[in-house]
């Protein structure tokens, strides 16, 4: 081989693997993502029932009811709107009424998202922002966490 | 007085960084030796100054000065000995402080173990880890002092987040930092190197051992960190691909191909550009990690309270170093002269596939991880990006790159034979399947896509030594002259095959801890029971407990597997007073290399206590792998120090070793 063609198989080699994994990517994009909703967004019908999506707001005040083996049913609220969550499990450590957090899970018919995943933040002083920005949108946002 | 001292120092340090940048690099410019070996003592000098500032703030944590903001927010005068060290690091300011203790640290190994480096490159690598030093510090001056005052000084501090007073935070971001920082000398060779438009092998012979280092120790500061997020979050999760977590995989994957390229500089002469361009990534991303996980840009479930203006100021830092140095290497890479030439089934080509489907790998990762903030810059759109992503990009890149690692070592460099590397891997088929049948039955309900990944495991691992096999003519010769021969290779050929091999075990745990885990959750009183896998937990009494600066409500188990007893474990729900903040104390016990993991939640009106178990086969294996990667990369590193110290050959001896 001289070092052209040496060398153009080298490029070709890198290109074939570029051009596999831009496919890869791709493919995931479309089908991998998870879109991020408010309570509002919800109210108001943007989500399919069956759809998966995060949702983020504070745990409505007076909303946690623990039921038998580990099941728990509680509210995300923005201030305007409010969204029904279940979830089966061990909730995790910073998770209580009035504190933020961000639940993923599939959208169930009643407007009940089905939670499998509950995200509360190693530190109390912390808002995830996309919390902060749906408060701020309901104008309930005080201000308080924000860092 | 000590806490104003150190600030001081930092100035000083700030003040000597200055002049390490300018003056070594002026005088490497006009050829004057005076001013070049001004570098080393400079250089020094800094590293004094940053280690009295970083004392000072020791200091300050250990007698809890809570006149000092700093120690205020993350102290407790209570706390134990260990975590008020841990403590200076646990904290957004101290741990910029000791981001450049590091950066510090290695410019001044640099100049003691750098004497015999080519001046010209001794001076400009210094220079360019001074401006690396004054960019961050000024950011620690000026916008993250750690030592700032508060007045009027409160009697008690508010102590550390509980979920850092751990033993493997205390160590988890030093690690980390020291791979960050330490392919801040790669990039410093490099960018050298650009400057002065030269590069040969000796340059890689540098810029090998260092990488190397910084490679290790990013490599043990993963697997710690993973580890930690493992048994302290109380997930039982290993790694969520999570941004956080990404940013610190990002380097690690672009180190690894570092390593492999800088190889082929080494004993080839080729792959030059590439392997400046890719050490300078390689920093770039360490940077870039250093600004996700302090910006607190990204959501993440690691995300800890931070400053946006601080994220400004990095990614400012970031801006300049990697849009100027990617501008050096578009200005000036055609300067460097085209090195040797090579077939593509030789070494070299299998180096080169290794570091395109790592450069895959790292791109896919990068895109997935930042594509969610481009997004919402763009349309306003926010979205995650999980688990489900990264496993269908970077799963099937993995499966070529694994399929093809074995292959590597034996490949001759220039001109390999694929029919002979083909034939030595077969020979080690029977191990490699009878691993793989081993690992499969101990696995409950593997899909058939676990059962094809512990075979691809099995494969890395038994095919990483198939090069140490074939150079004891292991069959061939007596048993006795193998072991001879196979003690007698030098420990660069074994670290390779304990580096490839690690990674082989770290699959295997991957595969097993994920498809055979059994989750069981339970509510339970007193003297009931729970199956989990082979065993049975029996909750024998909830006891609350108080510790130094907590309280604990914990609940007792006996495990008994087959109706014998197998052990107790205890799992708790912790209270730490100073910030009324609760964690999970995770109760672990250890069979063999899996681990039933215990969880407990809260107790009800009725006395009982919810309870979560989950038993993850082989999970050892993630770390233990990580570890044996490492130990890999140790021996390797041994070989290098030994023939650095030896007179030079005139061309350096082509001693197959750590490739693919």
């Amino acid at each position: 081989m001289t070092r052209k063609q040496r060398r153009l198989a080298l490029i070709g080699g890198a290109g074939l693997v570029l051009a596999a994994s831009v496919a890869l990517v791709l493919t995931a994009l479309q089908d991998s993502i998870v879109f991020f909703r408010t309570p509002t967004e919800i109210a108001s019908g943007a989500v399919e029932p069956g759809a998966r999506l995060r949702l983020g707001g504070l745990v409505a005040d007076g909303s946690v009811q623990r039921g038998e083996n580990l099941m728990v049913r509680f509210a995300i609220t923005d201030g305007g709107n409010t969204v029904p969550v279940t979830y089966v499990g061990i909730l995790p450590d910073l998770f209580r009424e009035g504190q933020g957090v961000v639940v993923e899970g599939v959208m169930e018919p009643a407007n009940t998202l089905r939670a499998d995943t509950v995200l509360a933040k190693h530190d109390e002083t912390y808002m995830p922002r996309e919390v902060a920005d749906a408060l701020k949108k309901q104008g309930v946002w005080k201000g308080e966490g924000d860092r | 007085m000590i806490v104003e001292a150190g600030h001081f120092a930092l100035v000083l340090a700030l003040a000597l960084s200055l002049a390490q940048g300018l003056l070594p690099f002026w005088g490497a410019r006009r050829g004057d030796r005076t001013l070049m070996e001004t570098a080393g003592p400079i250089s020094l000098g800094v590293l004094l100054f940053v280690v009295l500032a970083f004392a000072a703030l020791t200091n300050a944590y250990l007698t809890s000065d809570f006149s000092v903001l700093n120690v205020v927010q993350n102290s407790h005068s209570s706390k134990p000995l260990i975590y008020k060290i841990s403590g200076v690091w646990g904290n957004h300011e101290g741990s910029m402080l000791l981001w450049v203790l590091i950066l510090a640290l290695f410019a001044g190994l640099v100049t003691v173990f750098g004497r015999r480096l080519p001046p010209v490159l001794r001076a400009d690598v210094l220079a360019v880890q001074g401006w690396i030093a004054s960019a961050f510090l000024i950011f620690i001056l000026f916008a993250s002092n750690p030592f700032a005052r508060m007045t009027p000084a409160p009697i008690e501090g508010q102590d550390l987040n509980p979920l850092l007073q751990d033993i493997g935070l205390a160590l988890h971001p030093p690690l980390l930092y020291l791979g960050y920082v330490g392919f801040s000398i790669s990039f410093a060779f490099a960018v050298a190197a650009l400057i002065e438009g030269r590069i040969d092998a000796a340059w890689a012979r540098w810029v090998r051992p260092w990488t190397l280092a910084a490679w290790i120790c990013l490599t043990l500061g993963i697997a710690l960190g993973s580890y930690w997020a493992y048994y302290e979050l109380g997930w039982g999760g290993f790694w969520f691909w999570d941004p956080v977590e990404n940013a610190s995989l990002l380097p690690w994957l672009a180190g690894t191909a570092l390593l492999h390229s800088a190889l082929v500089v080494e004993r080839r002469d080729a792959l030059k550009i590439w392997t400046v361009l890719l050490a300078i990534l390689t920093f770039s991303l360490s940077l870039l990690g250093t600004f996700l996980v302090r910006s607190g840009v990204l959501t993440s479930v690691h995300a800890f309270a931070v400053d946006p203006a601080r994220g400004l100021f990095i990614l400012g830092i970031l801006a300049v170093f990697v849009g100027g140095s990617l501008t050096l290497f578009a200005l000036r890479a055609g300067v460097l002269k085209q090195g040797g030439l090579f077939a593509p089934i030789s070494r070299e080509g299998a180096l080169v596939l290794n570091n395109v489907l790592l450069s895959a790998v790292t791109v896919t990762v990068f895109v997935g991880t930042l594509y969610p903030l481009a997004l919402e810059a763009v349309t306003g759109d926010k979205i995650s990006v999980g688990p489900p992503f990264f496993n269908a990009t970077v799963g099937p890149l993995l499966v070529p790159l694994f399929m093809a690692l074995p292959f590597g070592p034996l490949m001759a460099w220039k001109r390999g034979d694929i029919g002979a590397a083909v034939q030595r891997l077969l020979a080690l088929m029977v191990v490699v399947a009878l691993i793989a049948l081993l690992l499969i039955a101990l696995i409950d309900g593997a899909s058939i896509t676990a059962m094809l990944a512990l075979a691809l495991g099995s494969y890395v691992l038994v095919g990483a030594f198939a090069e140490l096999v074939e150079r004891a003519k292991l069959g061939r010769v007596s048993v006795g002259e193998s072991l001879r021969r196979l003690f007698g290779l030098p420990s660069a050929a074994w670290g390779a095959a304990l580096g490839h091999a690690g990674m082989g075990l770290t699959l295997i745990g991957v595969v097993a801890a994920t498809s055979g885990l059994q989750e069981r959750g339970a509510t339970l009183a007193p003297g009931q029971a729970v199956d989990i896998g082979a065993y049975t937990l029996v909750l024998e009494r909830i006891e609350p407990r108080a510790g130094a600066n907590y309280r604990d409500l914990v609940g007792v188990f006996t495990i008994r597997k087959g109706g014998v007893a197998a052990g107790t474990v205890e799992a708790a729900k912790r209270v730490y007073t100073a910030r009324r903040m609760e964690t999970t104390e995770v109760g672990l016990t250890t069979f063999g290399l899996g681990q039933l993991y215990t969880v407990v939640g809260e107790r009800s009106e009725s006395g009982a206590l919810d309870v979560r178990l989950a038993w993850r086969p082989l999970v050892l294996l993630i770390w233990g792998g990580a570890f044996v990667m490492a130990l890999g990369g140790i021996l390797s590193l041994a070989d290098r120090r030994l023939r650095l110290g030896a007179p030079k050959p005139a061309r350096p001896r082509v001693i197959p070793q750590a490739a693919e």
